[in-house]
């Protein structure tokens, strides 16, 4: 159960290894903070993060979540519950890049990134949402993209995947409508992490903890949609409607 | 039935439940279509926080007036419904004669909220809180049967559920000792205060005199003039202390509201510390130096904000929290901190009041101990507001003292540990009385009531 300034006692991370949704659960931190669920794939890996979060009087617990898996994830989500009491806030962090040239190419790889990024989004978002409703409280933050607004070539498989789930979120929220559950859809652009090591930073290129900033007020502010950073809005309303043929040329990295 | 959102008085953290409508008769009934979420009974929701919620629950609001209310004049006693507000009760027992043992600032808090929270007033020095002046009480159990309790009759089954906001049982009616008056007017001294000191000295010295005192603060001031103030303390007044007019009349009682705040007030509110700091000067300088025997109305004396309906939208979206909490006797110096931290925070606070507590009650989750209380509403949208209170509650913690739950919307499940020592006693009730958690709120939740 939240407090009255939006301070979570309990925080869950599904994709527990991701630098963007560890920098949330820490910035959400605070002195009511009770237990950071750290739910992922790699257990040994969410060990490591976990170190980095263990702090006074939060527990944090580390359980095995596989995205793919979508048959678990129910199981999963109640289990969470049942250990851990409300989920306050849920924060749906996984997702695969992948090698966009091999994307574009093999039919196999990209159908496993979407069902990871995508099929296990929709899975794990619909599992909390139950949770939330019974609850009649709780926020479920999708870390979507800016490919929300629109896909660009240079990584098309991947942005289609955040296309699919930003509208997917999007609509989640207004289902949840009156239910007392929340949809946050973060929209970063390229941020600087293990994901993103060795790639060309586009314009505008910003931070986990910067996203995470960004987040955590959108949070307390009640908004159902956010960019990172907020200027992004701007620049991508233009880009949407730029005719094709300059939206193709533009060197978006 | 139907699924509701519903928040406290502070407008913050909103949940949503099945919320439904009944009448004493229907509680039992209703009781048992309770979800894994259980049920709680909610008044009229002025609880600060989460006290009245229960997010994915049940939550019976009991409907009552003070028509069937039962007033024995020959005792002193009136037994009346838990759904009746003291604004009800009052309209039938004032103009014949009697007040409530004790009224917080507010009217419209039902029976059975005032006993779930074991509210106090300004007269808390004088008489104790609300569970000082109940005889019985009728209390739905979760196991479907009603009992009646009184501290002869489960002493601890009635102590518990005096504080212990709702989790024990319905509170169906209650047999409420009264207080004898002459008139439905007070008689009211004020004075100004210079600082925190002289305050300290006025009401240690002089509050005994008075059934009635409470001091304003005006948190703006900073400096030599911090805890500068308004005191005022009043009592009933008699017969002949009426002015000839009021005298054709002397127990008229009427309140009325004068507005109402719409819904809509622009989204970050209008108070903030411009408005606030305003307001304070204007408050402090129209208070009289000293004034003696002034002749108020019961509703401008108790309740001067129930005037103003929906005040609470004033402070716009991010809505108000409000923290109250004691520090024993002779911890002066803490309150002294305290005051001085939020006076530096620059927290608009336009109600800040400050008020001496007399003895203990035996329930073991009453708020009240004997010392200095501190109240203050400030908008929730506060930039570090929670870091502050958080720091605030260690200090209280420190020096002996605790928070209350009516008001509480930001504390944790240790401090309340820390804050009321006696929580296993009223657990082990609680577990008897409810062992399948059936009574649940958001506020039990947040602070872990129930559990250990």
């Amino acid at each position: 159960m939240q407090n009255a300034f939006g301070q979570p006692q309990t925080i869950t991370v599904l994709g527990g290894t991701s630098e963007i949704g560890v920098a949330i659960a820490r910035a959400l931190v605070s002195p009511v903070t009770r237990t950071i669920v750290l739910a992922c794939r790699d257990v040994d890996r969410g060990e490591e993060m976990a170190a980095s979060l263990r702090d006074g009087t939060v527990t944090v617990d580390v359980v095995h979540f596989d995205a793919a898996d979508t048959g678990t994830h129910a199981a999963v989500v109640e289990s969470i519950a049942a250990k851990h009491g409300d989920l306050d806030v849920v924060v749906l962090a996984f997702g695969q890049l992948g090698d966009a040239d091999a994307l574009a190419a093999d039919p196999e790889a990209a159908a496993a990134l979407t069902h990871v990024n995508m099929t296990g989004g929709v899975s794990a978002s619909i599992a909390v949402a139950n949770r939330l409703r019974r609850q009649g409280h709780g926020s479920l933050v999708v870390l979507s993209s800016v490919a929300g607004e629109r896909v660009r070539k240079a990584n098309f498989v991947y942005g289609a995947t955040k296309a699919g789930l930003d509208g997917f979120a999007q609509g989640l929220g207004d289902h949840l409508d009156g239910s007392g559950a929340r949809v946050l859809v973060v929209r970063p652009g390229f941020v600087h992490s293990k994901m993103t090591t060795g790639m060309k930073a586009a314009p505008f290129a910003t931070t986990p903890e910067a996203v995470a900033a960004v987040t955590v007020r959108a949070l307390r502010s009640g908004r159902r949609l956010v960019w990172a950073p907020g200027i992004l809005r701007w620049v991508f309303m233009v880009l949407r409607h730029l005719p094709g043929p300059v939206w193709r040329r533009l060197p978006l990295g | 039935m139907a699924r509701r959102a519903l928040s406290g008085w502070g407008r913050t953290n909103p949940t949503v439940a099945e919320v439904v409508d009944v009448l004493r008769s229907e509680v039992a009934a209703t009781v048992k279509e309770a979800g894994d979420r259980g049920a709680l009974v909610r008044g009229l929701g002025r609880s600060y926080g989460d006290a009245a919620q229960n997010g994915g629950g049940l939550v019976l609001r009991l409907q009552g007036s003070a028509s069937d209310a039962v007033l024995d004049a020959a005792a002193g006693l009136v037994t009346v419904g838990a759904g009746a507000s003291l604004d009800d009760l009052m309209r039938v027992i004032v103009p014949r004669g009697w007040f409530v043992p004790v009224t917080p600032g507010t009217r419209f808090v039902t029976i059975g909220g005032a006993i779930a929270s074991d509210i106090h007033g300004k007269n808390h020095h004088v008489d104790g809180s609300f569970a000082n002046h109940v005889e019985q009480l009728t209390l739905q159990l979760a196991d479907g049967s009603v009992a009646t309790v009184s501290p002869t009759n489960d002493a601890e089954l009635f102590w518990a559920t005096f504080g212990g906001m709702g989790l024990t049982g319905i509170v169906l009616s209650a047999t409420i000792r009264l207080l004898r008056i002459e008139t439905s007017r007070m008689s009211v001294d004020t004075q100004r205060v210079a600082d925190l000191d002289a305050l300290f000295a006025t009401m240690s010295e002089g509050d005994e005199a008075h059934r009635y005192s409470v001091a304003w603060i005006d948190l703006a001031a900073k400096g030599r003039q911090l805890g500068r103030s308004a005191l005022t303390r009043g009592d009933h007044a008699r017969f002949d202390e009426l002015p000839l007019r009021l005298q054709a009349d002397p127990l008229a009682y009427g309140p009325r509201q004068l507005l109402s705040v719409p819904p809509l007030v622009p989204r970050p509110g209008v108070l903030n510390h411009a408005t606030v700091a305003a307001f304070n000067e204007f408050w402090f300088r129209k208070t009289p130096r000293s004034r003696v025997g002034e002749i108020q109305e019961i509703g401008a004396y108790f309740h001067p904000l129930d005037m103003v309906g929906d005040w609470n939208r004033l402070y716009g979206r991010p809505g108000l929290v409000q923290y109250q909490c004691v520090v024993p006797f002779g911890q002066e110096d803490v309150m002294r901190r305290i005051i001085e931290q939020l006076s530096a925070a620059g927290v608009a606070s336009f109600l800040a009041v400050l008020k001496r507590f007399g003895a203990a009650n035996p329930a073991p989750l009453s708020f009240p101990q004997p010392g200095w209380t501190l109240a203050l509403d400030m908008p929730a949208g506060g930039q570090g507001l929670g870091t502050l209170l958080h720091r605030l509650d260690t200090m209280v913690l420190d020096a002996g003292g605790r928070n209350y739950f009516a008001k509480d919307a930001h504390t944790t499940p240790e401090t309340v540990r820390r804050g009321y020592p006696r929580l296993a006693e009223w657990q082990a009730v609680r577990r008897r009385v409810d062992p399948l958690q059936g009574w649940q709120s958001d506020l039990g939740r947040r602070l872990l009531l129930a559990a250990d």
